[in-house]
Order: structure tokens, then sequence, then C-alpha cells
């Protein structure tokens, strides 16, 4: 079918369409900010110098904003993840698990396997990872389609079991048996699976951007995501459409959990270059926190994750030179999903009407 | 009508016949563990009944918010602000009745605060659910300083007389304070859900709060009411785990316990018996999770190669557990019908 052409591009329409879209999520990390400030007056340190050092090493330097990069391509990854599973009227907190098994698989591939080519060998490892966890979150969306167990509750207890299981992986079979290591982790990736830096860009950020466009594209343009957000929206309308529900619901969490697991693969094969439990702890949650920042807009998906990867490379030069402990960033993540989430607060502060933009309807109860 | 009310008697004549049937086999394979081997069975069954207290705290917590409508999936972070406050109390007071109100407080406003964004902000529940959860890891993770102790923990308390029946006394009656009060809160929310006003009105607003706003209830702030219970509900959850479980505070103490309640809950179909044999079924999980590496040894043949499963599988089963249990029975439970939809006056 031919594609009818807009009779004409909108840029300074557009434009304030996306300013008004952004000034939610901006006004919501402003204020998060300076409640955040706020805690940290009252546990008696000094704001300025403790955000001045968050911004210091988050963006102050070249490594400083390499390390964002690096903080910043799993959130990519793990958001988008969340955000595509919002779109289907899904809520994805097993993003956690997912990348854990797309890591540990990655660098399987990654260790086991000596002399394949540079490109082939990187390649075959996100791919197996990407696909431990499309199967892995394939286990909550076959139990939410076919028996109406709640994919919150079962998407949870499978983190719990992943992290078990990548352990046990970690300690046991795919242990490192260098002489000398005692901890639980695999050994090295070969050189030829590791995710390279092109012109001092990470491998892996150009990959996340470039699915964060195919997510995108996936969402909007294609019969597929038009389906997905039909059920999103109200699955008893997409079944009297015709719309095979339990087909996308299925559909729509393994390609959410396939988005997690190359995330984790991507990590793994880009930053650690091998797999160690813990170090990626928390990570599906601020995965929900970075897509609900982007309101679960897949391009903006990348902005919300360089600012919570760039506090979070801060983090750790916060707490050294002021002595605020890191974990005021996981405060003020919360806030800023709660300030999000929370709109009509916003709405009332800058005293501006809410936009009829689509809502994230997810509690509609725990049954089929 | 008259019809389906007598479908529906049968049905629940027949559930009660089935439920009658395992509990008398259950108590049977009971006296026979007890005649065989008297310690480890008394032993087994004490933990199971502690175990399964923060989870069936926290699926009270449950029932009272999703009677009334409000889906809450914050317990988890409910129980672990309230650990870490009721610690707290523990360290700057050394006054452990103290610190149980502390953390009942610490659950009651953290309750307050999830019925303010579900209610009055109209949040949807599962993301306010979410920064509940996210917002006590990191609140407790700022706040905790590594190093703090407390004066002691709360100590199991005989009762006399009662404690010296042979199974049944040191199994029920000779229990630390917050599992008694859980026991006890499983009957009293049993009887204010189904035998008092307030409970009709509760299962009211839950089900169709419209109709019950015609009658004059005041449906949101009832929700409110109900909410901030459960909060405390859940905090005391939090307060067994800080103060007479473990008797201090480590990082995410909770594990995932607030949402083993909830899987519980759903178990249970929304009713306080329902849910505590959940709950006791977790407990045994978790106390075998923990009883088989004490007994490698001592594990029958046919049963030895449990014994031979690294630590890592064992620790799965109480998750499995959950995910088998909400797969087998949600879809035969009937959650209440406006669970999760924010009532809004025509």
């Amino acid at each position: 079918m031919e594609r009818a052409k807009p009779p004409k591009v909108d840029l300074w329409g557009r434009g304030r369409a996306l300013l008004r879209a952004a000034l939610i999520p901006t006004t919501a990390v402003l204020i998060a900010l300076l409640i955040g400030a706020l805690i940290i007056a009252l546990s008696g340190a000094n704001p300025l110098i403790a955000y001045s050092a968050l911004f210091e090493g988050g963006l102050g330097s070249t490594r400083a904003f390499a390390r964002t990069l690096e903080k910043a391509t799993p959130l990519i990854f793990g958001g988008l993840a969340v955000a595509l599973a919002f779109k289907g009227g899904l809520f994805n907190i097993g993003a956690q698990g997912q990348l854990l098994l797309g890591a540990i698989f990655a660098a399987y591939i990654g260790f086991a396997f000596q002399g394949l080519p540079p490109v082939l060998h990187s390649a075959l490892a996100l791919l197996v990872g990407a696909l431990l966890g499309a199967l892995w979150a394939a286990i909550a969306g076959l139990l939410k389609a076919f028996t109406g167990a709640h994919e919150v509750i079962t998407t949870i207890m499978l983190n719990f079991v992943a992290f078990n299981l990548t352990d046990w992986l970690a300690d046991g079979p795919w242990k490192d048996r260098a002489p000398g290591n005692i901890v639980a982790r695999t050994p090295k990736v070969a050189a030829a699976a590791a995710l390279p830096n092109l012109g001092g860009i990470p491998l892996g950020m150009i990959l996340a951007a470039l699915v964060a466009l195919a997510v995108w594209w996936l969402i909007w343009r294609t019969t597929s995501g038009f389906e997905l957000r039909t059920v999103g929206q109200s699955p008893s309308a997409a079944r009297y459409a015709g719309i095979p529900v339990r087909q996308i619901t299925v559909l729509a969490m393994v390609t959410s959990g396939f988005l997690a697991g190359l995330g984790g693969a991507v990590e793994t094969l880009g930053v650690v270059g091998r797999f160690q439990p813990g170090f990626n702890a928390g990570l599906g949650f601020n995965a929900i926190t970075v897509a609900l920042l982007a309101r679960t807009n897949p391009l903006a998906v990348i902005p919300a994750a360089l600012l919570i990867g760039a506090m979070q490379a801060g983090a750790s030069r916060m707490q050294f030179s002021s002595g605020v402990a890191s974990e005021i960033i996981d405060v003020i993540q919360a806030l800023i999903l709660f300030f999000v989430a929370a709109d009509s607060i916003i709405h009332g502060v800058l005293r501006i009407k809410p936009d009829d933009g689509e809502h994230v309807a997810l509690s509609s109860g725990w049954g089929a | 009508m008259q019809i389906t009310g007598s479908i529906a008697r049968a049905a629940t004549q027949r559930t009660r016949w089935l439920t009658g049937g395992l509990l008398g086999a259950l108590a049977i394979l009971i006296l026979v563990a007890y005649a065989r081997a008297p310690q480890a069975t008394t032993a087994v069954l004490t933990s199971t009944i502690r175990q399964s207290t923060p989870i069936i705290l926290g699926a009270l917590a449950g029932i009272m918010c999703e009677r009334s409508g409000v889906v809450n999936i914050g317990i988890e972070g409910m129980m672990l602000i309230a650990a870490f406050l009721g610690f707290l109390v523990n360290v700057w007071t050394g006054n452990l009745l103290l610190a149980i109100l502390g953390a009942l407080l610490a659950g009651g406003i953290v309750g307050a605060f999830h019925a303010l964004m579900a209610i009055s902000l109209k949040v949807d529940q599962i993301i306010a659910g979410t920064v509940i959860n996210i917002l006590a890891l990191g609140f407790t993770g700022y706040f905790y300083q590594q190093g703090l102790t407390t004066q002691g923990k709360l100590v199991p308390v005989e009762i006399p007389l009662l404690s010296s029946i042979p199974l049944l006394g040191p199994v029920l009656f000779a229990n630390p304070p917050i599992t008694y009060l859980s026991l006890v809160l499983i009957i009293v929310i049993h009887l204010l859900l189904f035998r008092t006003r307030w409970g009709l009105r509760t299962r009211a607003i839950g089900e169709h709060p419209a109709a019950a706003d015609t009658v004059g209830i005041a449906v949101n702030r009832m929700r409110y009411i109900n909410v901030i219970i459960g909060g405390m509900l859940a905090g005391l959850a939090g307060g067994f785990l800080s103060l007479e479980s473990v008797g201090s505070f480590e990082r995410n103490m909770t594990n995932g316990r607030g949402f083993v309640a909830l899987a519980v809950m759903i178990f249970g179909k929304w009713t306080p018996f329902g849910a505590w044999g959940g709950a006791l079924l977790f407990g045994f999980a978790n106390t075998m999770q923990s009883q088989i590496q004490f007994m490698q040894n001592r594990l029958p043949p046919w049963l030895a190669w449990v014994g031979q499963l690294p630590p890592q599988f064992i620790g799965m089963l109480p998750y499995l557990l959950t995910i088998a249990v909400l797969a087998g029975f949600v879809g035969r439970a009937r959650p209440p019908a406006a669970l999760g939809k924010v009532y809004e006056k025509e």
C-alpha cells in the first residue's frame, strides 16, 4: 500500500509539541533534585558541594562522560524493554532477570569459543544473550496469557530465580578457574567477542541508539506495533477487533525480554568483559524509572537513560568528595518517578492543562 | 438469582468438604511424623509458623487494600521502611514496645502516601507501588549506617498451661509477640471483613463503588482508612523482620517477601484464612530450605539427591513455588471487581 504523504511538515508545531512533552519530565527532575538537596542538607552535608561533585563525576571531563555513556547504555536497553512492554499494557519488572541471563550467556559464548572471527563472535554472543532474555521473559508472557498470572509477581519471582541461577553458573560450571581466583565470576571473554569503541564512542552505545530507532519504528510504523498499542489501551476492544490478544501479550513480553537480554549482553561484552554476580544490581528498577521518565517514548529513552546514567556515574565521586552516601541517587530517582507519575502535581505547579497524551494503564486488577 | 445462588452454595459446600478433607489428611500426616520424630516435627512446625509470619501480615495488608479496591504492590517497600524505622527506634531507645510502635507508624505513613498517590493523585496504582518500593530501597540505604547495634530482640513468651500441651504447645503457645499478634489478626480481620458493617462497606467499595456511594458510603475516605491500616500491617511485618526475627537491620532485608505476600493473598482468594494457608506453605518451603542443609547426612536414601543440590537451587524453591501457586490459582480466583480503578463521582 502506498503511504499517504503528510500535507505539510509543521516544524514550528512539532518543536512546540516536543518542548511541551519535555516540560513535565524536566520539571519532575528539577523538583526531585530540589527535594534531594533538602534531604542532603537535613542530614548535615552541603547539597551544593554534593551536586557539583555529582556533576563533575558525571559530565565534568571526557573520562567522566565516558563513564556516563557506560552506565547509560544498559539503561537504554532496559528502558526500551520496559517501555515496549508498557505500550502493550504489561509491566515488566523482570528486566533485571532477563538482563542477568543475557549477560551470563553472552559471557559464556564469549569465553567458551576461541578463534572465531571478531565481528561474528561478538554478534553471536549478543544474539544468544538477547535470545536468553527473550526466553526468560517468555515464561512470564505465557503464564500471563494462558493462566492469567500477573506479570508483576511472576517477573519478580523470576528475577530471584535468575539471580540464583546465574550465581550458581558463575560459581560452579562456568566459574573462572584461573589460579588465585576465589570469587564467583566467569573467565574473561575472548578479544574477538568484546565490543570495541568506534571513534571514542562505545559500540554498545551506537547499537543502543539504533535499537531505540528500531523500537520506535516497530511501535509506530508496523501492524504489530499497532496491535500492541491496541492491546495496551484496551484488551477487550482489541479482542473485539480480532486481534489475537494472547499472542500479542506473549510477543510483547518476548520482545521486551530480548531487549533486556541484549542490554545485559552489551554490558558484559562492552564494559565488564565477564559475568560477575551483582555488577548490575538494581538495573531493572532503574530501567523502570528511565521508561517512565521518557513517558514510554522509545526515542526519549535515550536522554532519560543519559540523565540517570550521569547520576550513577557521578555518585561515587559525590560520596568520595562530599561524604554524601551514593544511595541518595536512588532516593532522587524514586522522587523523579513519583513526580512523573503524579503529573497532576506538576500540572498544578506550572498551571498548565493536562495533555491528552496516552496514559499508561496497568493496574486493572490481577485477573486475566 | 435463586438458581445461581444454589449453585454457588453447592460449590461452597464442595470447597468446604475438600478443605476439610485436606486439613484432616494434613493433621494425620503431622501426627504420624510426630510419632516417628517428635523433636524434628516440632522444630519444623515452629519454624514454619515463624517463617510465615511476615508473609501472612503482608498478605493481610494486601487484603485490606485490595478488598477496598486499591492495588498495593508497595507492600515490600512498606515492610522495608518499617523494618528500618523500628530498628532505629530500638537503637535509640532500647525499648522494643516503642520500636514496634515506630514500625507501625512508619507503615501507616507510607500507607497514607500510597493512598494519596492512588486515590487523590490518581497515579496508576502499580506505578505508585513501584515508587514506594524504589523509595524504600533508596531511603533505607541512604540513612542506614553500618555499625548500629541494638540491645535485643523480641523473645518467645510461653503461655502457662497451654504451652505444655504436647506438639501444639511449643508450636502455637510459645511464640514471640508479633507472631502471636499475627495469629490473632488473622481471626480479627476475618471477623471484621465478614461479620461487621465496616467489612461489608469495605467489600462494597471494592466491588461496586458507585453503588456504595449512592447508599451514602464515603468511598474514597474508606479507601484511605483501609490503605493506611494495610500499611500498618505491612509495618508490623517489617517490625517482625528487624525486631523479632533478625534483631537487626540489613539492606533489602525483605528480600521479596512483600511480593510473595501478594501471591499468597491471591492464592487465598482475598480471605485471611486462605492467605494463611498459603503463607504456611511458604513458611514450610523456607523451613525446608534451611533444614535440608542441616539434614544432609540424615536424609533417607530416596531423598539423598536433594541434599546434593547446590544451595542456589534450594534458594529458588520459594520463588518457584510462588509462580506455580499463582499460575495454578489466579485463573480460578476472582479479584474485587473495582480493583485498581480510581473512583470518581459522576
